[in-house]
């Protein structure tokens, strides 16, 4: 029983419980959308008075941004409690492959240390990765409108077409980073 | 009291992406170059479970539990901004290898660097809305 938690949990357990999230989030009236928080957050720091994007009603989000810290306390718990001693994530031979070639060593963790550990963080070049990171996330979400819980499942779900291109966008810009950047930055 | 049922889905959600490794940038990698079934199985199985309910959503008509109908609001109808904030948006997630649930779980796993991802994720989302009128939709 201890190694079925402390192992990887399987992809139709995840996904399964992924969609359960979702109907429980229609059935208590709203709606599966994570990025949503990143408005909620500026908005909540006051930016809705220079900006009109950020000038809404977003007490009526409060809920979602309950979801937020929810989520960092699941994180905790599955780090502290549901994780095995090993926490190397055990990915395709292949994967490993390509990625020794642009010198990123297999997991020994659930990240790689040459992005995201402490002395990766304090290195300008380290910074900057992770700043242009979150800031194409942040940036994209919000022009396409949803990220991938609001478009690859939840608009999915409800067969809409604007959720189709913008899945097709994700991997699109997936690929282009993978394939053409990651060779040039590392 | 009525956040209570947010909070505990956002853990069981934080949980499930943390123990399916759906929160790790090797996952991410994995996906992007196809060498693994594992990230299209999750999407994949929560889009088909999504399809079903919704559909069954719509054909019985079925109330959430303020007793109101569940209604769902089409996006508008474009094209510009979601294939062109759907590839800026792809090219972070494949850099940082989480977007914006799985950046937050990572906080909690214990990535402090994670938090440097998800402030910008937060810079990035207010600089959209500074140029949005001047954007192409």
């Amino acid at each position: 029983m201890q190694e079925f938690i402390t192992q990887t949990w399987s992809w139709w357990f995840s996904g399964a419980m992924i969609a359960g999230i979702m109907f429980v989030l229609l059935y208590f009236g709203q709606s599966f959308g994570f990025s949503s928080n990143l408005r909620t957050i500026c908005a909540a720091a006051g930016l809705g008075k220079k900006t009109k994007f950020f000038n809404f009603n977003w007490k009526a989000q409060i809920w979602n941004l309950v979801f937020l810290l929810g989520s960092i306390m699941g994180g905790f718990i599955a780090k502290q409690y549901l994780a095995a001693f090993d926490t190397s994530v055990p990915i395709s031979d292949a994967t490993i492959r390509d990625l020794s070639k642009l010198g990123i060593a297999a997991p020994t963790s659930m990240q790689p240390s040459e992005l995201f550990s402490l002395a990766a963080m304090f290195s300008i070049k380290g910074f900057l990765l992770l700043a242009f990171g979150g800031l194409m996330v942040g940036f994209g979400a919000r022009y396409a409108g949803g990220c991938t819980s609001g478009h690859a499942i939840s608009g999915l779900s409800n067969l809409q077409v604007p959720s189709l291109i913008a899945v097709i966008g994700f991997f699109i810009g997936g690929l282009v980073m993978t394939f053409l950047i990651f060779p040039l930055i590392f | 009291m009525k956040f209570l049922k947010f909070l505990l889905l956002g853990i069981v959600f934080g949980i499930v992406m943390a123990k399916s490794e759906a929160i790790s940038w090797f996952r991410i990698q994995e996906m992007f170059r196809f060498q693994a079934f594992h990230m299209y199985g999750i999407i994949g199985t929560a889009v088909t479970l999504g399809v079903i309910g919704v559909a069954l959503i719509k054909k019985f008509n079925i109330r959430d539990f303020h007793g109101n109908p569940i209604t769902f609001y089409p996006k508008e109808k474009a094209f510009v901004r979601y294939l062109v904030g759907g590839i800026i948006f792809g090219l972070g997630w494949a850099l940082s290898g989480a977007c914006p649930g799985p950046m937050v779980v990572n906080i909690g796993y214990g990535f402090l660097s994670m938090v440097v991802v998800f402030f910008f994720a937060v810079v990035g989302t207010y600089f959209y809305g500074i140029v949005k009128d001047k954007l192409p939709h």
